[in-house]
């Protein structure tokens, strides 16, 4: 089941949606011959087309709203539609980023509440919601802590260590702002390597980034003295919030030592993924690094009035052209509000008691990477036994009409099968899945070619990655 | 409501299934101290008294449709087919993830490899990424892609670049080792904008000159001579274009650019207070080794079918970790699918009529408001579908007099240079009328009228002082 490209629907000619003539056609067009194009290359196809082909090609995909999809570290819960509606409310969608903000006082109110609700959440004194995702969140963060040492007039410290089993944006952040990075040891225990911690930490490092839990789906049984042990060493500890779900009204996040930390609005918050975005994102600091935010942050004058504050002279800067993924933060805001302050505990024990539900159930066949209690998120390294590797159990996953975990990753784990099932999935679907791994476990014994072979009913099989890099077709 | 399904029979099944009492267990490894915090972000509410909640607020908004509104200077209101939003509304594509799983993500992947492609043929550039956060951070990635290219580190940025781009820049680039040289924008003895010479600012030492097409003035520029200076200096020429603007003009692979950069919100995104927009990120083919973000490319399956991956990965940071060519781990898929579908729907035709009606209007408004005593247009023709005026009056004030007739008018310029406290940037686009542009000629006119007559209370001379200004300040014939 293929579907056509659009360029394949083009005929010269056909009439597509028609667009508005200017209403002051007299007007001449000054622009010399020379600085306009000559032919513009779009195909023509009409709106019943480009509406059946793009509803056909949404028809290929599983997502959220159709399918469990337990993708470890994307927190893959339920997207409120009532999140969506608001975001569309015209008094929200059509609103100009630089109109007069005595136009857009419920907008900057909205902004300024979700700040003080995130500080809340997480226990920290200052947010900041300029940053587009996640990882625009972990520049802003490290930035920051690289403006706080240089206040200090601190300017030796050129190394930030990071855990071997942190995701990859942590170490391409690290280098983007221009420090080096050195990878710290996990322990047997999934840990931070504790003497390994020691050893690292002189007067050259900037800080710490680390994952809460972290990518194990584990929390550090000696987090808040690896947070000391930083900070004595004069660093920062920067949190990186990708799994916040699971501390939830369990922990906040500047109790355990951290200084700074962005939170992924599109994981915890329930915003859509959009199918790899846009994300959305918050930075949250202690009240010392407050000034060193990315603007603007939004801020409620003693007259009762909301402004977009931008004239904060030690700032990091900017982060994009206008104040972040404002119709993100409508949803989060919505959610969050939803939510009060007795759902945020159910929401991080649910999301725990699943995974360790499914840690249970799945032990026997599945090898766990850690035996111990989980977090959000339970990580196996492989099938207990046989000759079938991870790929294939995840593509044999696929026959049984379930979205596979995250694989591969955490890179420390071989054959690292990474299950986070959220707490929006009732227990059916969470046996149905048990049901359907561990009958892959058994024809992995009985059949591995099936599972190699694998997946036999989606749209496309196992498709050529290798040509595909290899000569490259990026565009038709 | 939490959304949390689970009964409180099947907790009970659940937790005897793991041999616990309570599920208290599954937290004894958080400290104690710091466990089950009280949290006080207010009571549940229910979906109902949420929509009541945020209804509230967005009644304390002042949305632009229907409204007279000239500000662009960055994010511009166009009319979107209802279709676009029909399309990105479906779940399956708004709610799946990273297409992480090529068989069961061939929805998000195809439309990614087709909005790739008509970002192509739009910008006549070889390659598109499937996107980058907005335009200001794609402007940031292409200067940091130009400094690992060319292993040079001197920067030359157009001040005809959105300034607020060009602060995303100085952010992305903070304490890292690239020298930013901006050439000025200001107005010359004539009262029209001018620019130091861009040209002469480029050298050997140059990893790439960017320039903006139209500038954030609205000035449409021969780009020739800049990109035959950069690359008879071996630097590379980054463009940050306006993409309606492409409908009518010559588009960066015609000019020679190496790297092409947009904010992709025109093209049917709504405006949404500034985001969620969509950076638009090409290049030419022998640099896509070192271009950011996810890239989608063409294969088949075993049998032959063609399908789309996720490829060229070896550039990311899930690979490379911190030898990557960027961090970013997101694209703005969903939005870069409202592109598309745009893109889809208007068709060249369309997207020409889009362009020329927003010039067509824009023209219409400079030749009225340039018309008014004391008022001059003062970018230089020709422009696209923006243009900056000088009045006596500060923006500020002006906006301010402005909003009190139910007009928004356009962007204040003296928040990007104090010389330009008394410039304002209009904008106009297919969505404005006639009887729009008369209303803001008629406001700005009695405004000005206004105002004369209140310095003349003050100051006999007040009117011929104010003409004096204009004088000084009107280019002849711009108008």
């Amino acid at each position: 089941m293929t579907e056509q490209l659009l360029r394949e629907l083009s005929a010269p000619g056909r009439p597509t949606v028609r667009m508005p003539a200017s209403r002051a056609a007299d007007e001449p067009l000054d622009i010399p011959a020379g600085l306009l194009r000559d032919e513009l290359p779009l195909p023509e196809v009409s709106e019943p087309e480009v509406v059946r082909h793009f509803t056909r090609l949404s028809r290929l995909n599983v997502s959220i709203d159709t399918t469990f999809y337990p993708l470890g570290s994307c927190t893959m819960k339920y997207n409120p539609k009532v999140n969506d509606a608001m975001a569309s409310l015209p008094g929200m969608r059509a609103l100009h980023p630089l109109q007069p903000e005595a136009t857009t006082q419920g907008a900057i109110e909205l902004i300024a509440e979700l700040q003080d609700l995130l500080a809340r959440i997480t226990g920290f004194d200052a947010v900041s919601l300029a940053g587009a995702a996640g990882a625009q969140g972990e520049l802003a963060g490290l930035s920051i802590i690289r403006a706080a040492h240089e206040a200090r007039g601190d300017t030796r410290r050129r190394r930030v260590l990071i855990p071997d089993s942190a995701h990859g944006t942590n170490p391409a952040t690290a280098s983007m702002v221009g420090y080096e990075v050195t990878a710290l040891r996990s322990d047997k225990r999934g840990n931070v390597d504790l003497a390994a911690l020691r050893d690292l930490l002189d007067d050259d490092v900037a800080g710490l980034m680390i994952t809460v839990p972290s990518t194990l789906g584990l929390f550090d049984e000696a987090m808040l003295e690896v947070t000391e042990l930083v900070h004595e060493a004069g660093g920062l500890v920067y949190g990186d919030g990708a799994n916040l779900n699971a501390l939830l009204g369990v922990a906040r996040p500047r109790e355990l030592g951290i200084d700074v930390m962005h939170l992924n609005l599109h994981k915890t918050f329930t915003t859509p993924h959009g199918g790899g975005g846009p994300g959305a994102c918050a930075v949250c600091v202690t009240s010392e690094l407050a000034p060193f935010l990315p603007i603007p942050v939004a801020a409620r004058r003693s007259d009762g009035s909301y402004t977009l504050d931008a004239e904060r002279p030690q700032s990091i800067g900017r982060l994009g052209a206008f104040h972040g993924h404002f119709g993100m933060l409508v949803r989060a805001y919505t959610y969050i509000r939803m939510l009060g302050s007795a759902g945020l505990r159910e929401v991080g024990e649910a999301a725990v008691l699943n995974a360790n539900y499914l840690r249970g159930q799945l032990a026997e066949k599945y090898r766990l990477a850690y035996d111990r209690s989980c977090m959000h998120e339970v990580v196996f390294s492989g099938l207990q036994s046989g000759s079938a590797r991870t790929l294939d159990v995840a593509k044999r996953l696929l026959d049984y009409g379930f979205h596979p975990p995250t694989i591969y990753f955490p890179l420390i784990v071989p054959e690292a099968l990474m299950i986070e099932p959220t707490e929006t999935e009732t227990k059916a679907t969470l046996d149905a899945f048990v049901a359907a791994l561990l009958a892959v476990a058994e024809e992995a014994e009985r059949d591995p070619d099936l599972l190699h072979e694998a997946p036999h009913e989606t749209p496309v099989g196992r498709l050529d990655e290798t040509s595909a890099a290899r000569r490259p077709i990026l565009h038709w | 409501m939490t959304y949390v399904p689970i009964t409180v029979d099947e907790r009970a099944a659940m937790l005897q299934a793991l041999g616990l009492g309570s599920v208290d267990q599954l937290f004894e490894v958080i400290p104690p101290g710091i466990r089950f915090p009280a949290i006080d972000i207010g009571e549940s509410l229910s979906e109902l008294e949420a929509t009541e909640t945020v209804e509230a607020l967005a009644g304390r908004n002042r949305a632009v449709s229907g409204l007279p509104m000239f500000l662009g200077a960055g994010a511009y209101r166009h009319f979107v087919p209802a279709a676009v939003g029909a399309i990105i509304g479906r779940s399956e594509l708004s709610t799946a993830y990273t297409p992480y799983q090529p068989e069961v993500s061939q929805g998000t992947l195809q439309a990614s490899f087709e909005f790739q492609s008509l970002v192509c043929d739009l910008t006549g550039m070889d390659v598109t990424n499937a996107s980058v956060y907005d335009g200001a951070s794609a402007v940031a990635e292409a200067v940091l892609m130009a400094k690992r290219l060319t292993g040079r580190e001197r920067v030359v940025v157009s001040g005809g670049v959105n300034p607020r781009y060009r602060a995303t820049l100085a952010t992305y680039v903070g304490a890292r080792d690239v020298q930013i040289e901006t050439t000025a924008v200001r107005r010359g003895a004539d009262g029209v904008l001018v620019e130091e010479d861009l040209v002469g600012a480029i050298d050997e030492t140059t990893a790439c000159c960017v320039v903006s097409q139209p500038t954030f003035f609205g000035e449409i520029r021969d780009l020739a001579p800049v990109v035959e200076a950069a690359h008879r200096a071996g630097a590379l020429v980054v463009e940050v274009y306006n993409p309606t603007s492409l409908g009518l003009l010559r588009p960066p692979g015609a000019w020679g650019a190496d790297i092409a950069v947009a904010e992709g919100q025109p093209l049917g995104i709504p405006l949404s207070y500034g985001g969620p927009y969509v950076g638009l990120m090409s290049c030419r083919s022998e640099l896509v080794r070192q271009m950011p973000g996810r890239i989608v490319g063409q294969t088949t399956d075993a049998q032959g079918r063609r399908g789309f991956v996720l490829t060229l990965q070896a550039r990311e940071q899930h690979i490379r970790r911190e030898k990557a060519t960027s961090n970013i781990c997101t694209s703005q898929t969903l939005i870069s699918f409202g592109v598309a579908t745009y893109l889809a729907l208007v068709g060249p035709e369309g997207l020409r009529d889009v362009a020329e009606a927003s010039a067509r209007n824009a023209r219409r408004a400079a030749g009225q408001v340039g018309a008014i005593p004391g008022v001059a247009v003062i970018t230089p023709r020709p422009f696209f579908h923006e243009f900056a005026i000088q009045t006596p009056l500060p923006a500020a004030e002006l906006t301010r007099r402005l909003l009190e007739r139910d007009i928004i008018g356009g962007y204040d310029l003296g928040q990007v240079d104090p010389e330009l406290v008394n410039s304002m940037l209009l904008c106009c686009t297919e969505v404005t009328t006639v009887a729009q542009i008369q209303r803001l000629v008629q406001a700005v006119g009695e405004i000005l009228v206004d105002r004369a007559a209140a310095s003349g209370a003050l100051d006999q001379h007040g009117t011929r002082a104010m003409e004096a200004t204009v004088a000084e300040g009107r280019p002849g014939g711009t108008a």
